[in-house]
């Protein structure tokens, strides 16, 4: 994002960078950054308030006017990623034949289909739909459970993706079983992770990826960085 | 405590990442006759439109009148319901609508611009073949003024 700053400046355009990493941009210093240090993916703040956001855009737009040189500024107001993990409602134990993390995702798919439904479209889908998240859990499952990660079934040789479609039929089905305001940043990674029990057979599988030594970049983005 | 956030800050921050001689820098512009564009680095993209590679350095055009958008971004390291929430707190349209009919701005542009912020460490493709091609047609739309917005 800096380097885009400084090639459109060169090219005779203003831009002002909102800066989530300050290091970052006191070693590219692009010409103008309002450092926001909010929850990271949420560089605006809050979701839904419109007064909040329409603060942060004018102080970005007030550098426009006003930096004469490269300049830092600090947003004043500092907001942390949550460290619990988001509170909904879960769906019973179903049916005891089917693993536990499959039982789960099909008592969540009504709420992933409400949400697909209201929004009209969805993130799933890099290499599943929604019809396929059993069988990754099962695959996952498999590799848990010490099948080579290239023999499991996975829908193809890239755990990320499937992961990453399994996270996001997850946490867009936990926002609409949430009553309240949206939760804090990281709180609905921390729930997928922490709370479900396809957040367990990713870590397990995860493990065992990396203990069967695997390659890196195949098992660490799994997961963010942080966990272990 | 370490954070994911505090972690993944420190660990962007000490990566190897390009550096500039010096710093192009054109001066004071008042905004309430400017044409402002919003460039993000979500790798947000309608979800018609071509997925964003994991490697990806091209960019996808977004119509001022989007807004269903998938976050095509790869990185697992930062919050994606913020996003789903609300794609104002990643992609301000909305408020740049709003600034723009309050008079605080001239206009929304017609276009804005969505990258993937995961990047080869050199950036050598975006600072010499998208990222001027991106910020040539920002000025053939008539922009003024850029906000970035990250993940």
């Amino acid at each position: 994002m800096s380097t885009l700053a400084h090639v459109f400046e060169a090219a005779g355009l203003h831009t002002v960078v909102l800066g989530s990493n300050r290091m970052v941009a006191e070693k590219m210093l692009p010409p103008r950054t309002l450092y926001c240090e909010f929850p990271l993916g949420r560089p605006l703040g809050i979701p839904n308030d419109h007064h909040f956001q329409r603060s942060v855009l004018t102080a970005a737009l007030t550098l426009i006017e006003t930096a004469t040189e490269p300049t830092i500024v600090d947003y004043p107001t500092v907001i942390q990623a949550e460290t619990e993990a988001l509170s909904c409602s879960m769906p019973p134990r179903f049916d005891p034949d089917l693993h536990p993390a499959v039982d789960e995702a099909n008592g969540l798919r009504k709420a992933y289909d409400r949400g697909l439904a209201r929004r009209g479209h969805t993130s799933v889908g890099r290499v599943i739909d929604a019809d396929g998240v059993a069988a990754a859990l099962l695959a996952l499952d498999r590799i848990a459970n010490g099948t080579d990660w290239l023999e499991a079934g996975l829908p193809n040789t890239d755990p990320i993706s499937t992961v990453h479609d399994l996270r996001a039929y997850y946490e867009e089905a936990a926002l609409e079983l949430v009553d309240g305001p949206t939760p804090g940043g990281r709180a609905a990674e921390e729930w997928f992770y922490e709370k479900t029990e396809a957040g367990a057979v990713t870590m397990t599988a995860r493990r065992a990826m990396r203990s069967a030594q695997a390659p890196r970049a195949f098992w660490y983005y799994m997961a963010p960085g942080h966990r272990r | 405590m370490t954070t994911g956030d505090q972690q993944m800050r420190d660990f962007a921050g000490n990566l190897a990442m390009p550096t500039f001689d010096s710093t192009a820098f054109n001066g004071r512009r008042a905004v309430k006759d400017a044409t402002v564009s919003i460039v993000t680095t979500a790798a947000i993209h309608r979800p018609d439109d071509a997925a964003f590679a994991h490697d990806e350095t091209s960019y996808r055009t977004l119509d001022r009148s989007d807004r269903a958008f998938t976050l095509g971004h790869w990185s697992p390291n930062f919050d994606k319901s913020g996003f789903l929430a609300d794609l104002n707190v990643v992609y301000p349209i909305d408020r740049l609508e709003e600034l723009a009919a309050d008079g605080v701005i001239g206009a929304v542009a017609p276009r804005h611009l969505s990258f993937a912020g995961n990047q080869p460490d050199d950036v050598a493709t975006i600072r010499v073949d998208s990222g001027p091609a991106a910020a040539a047609q920002l000025k053939s739309d008539g922009v003024d003024v850029v906000i970035l917005t990250p993940v």
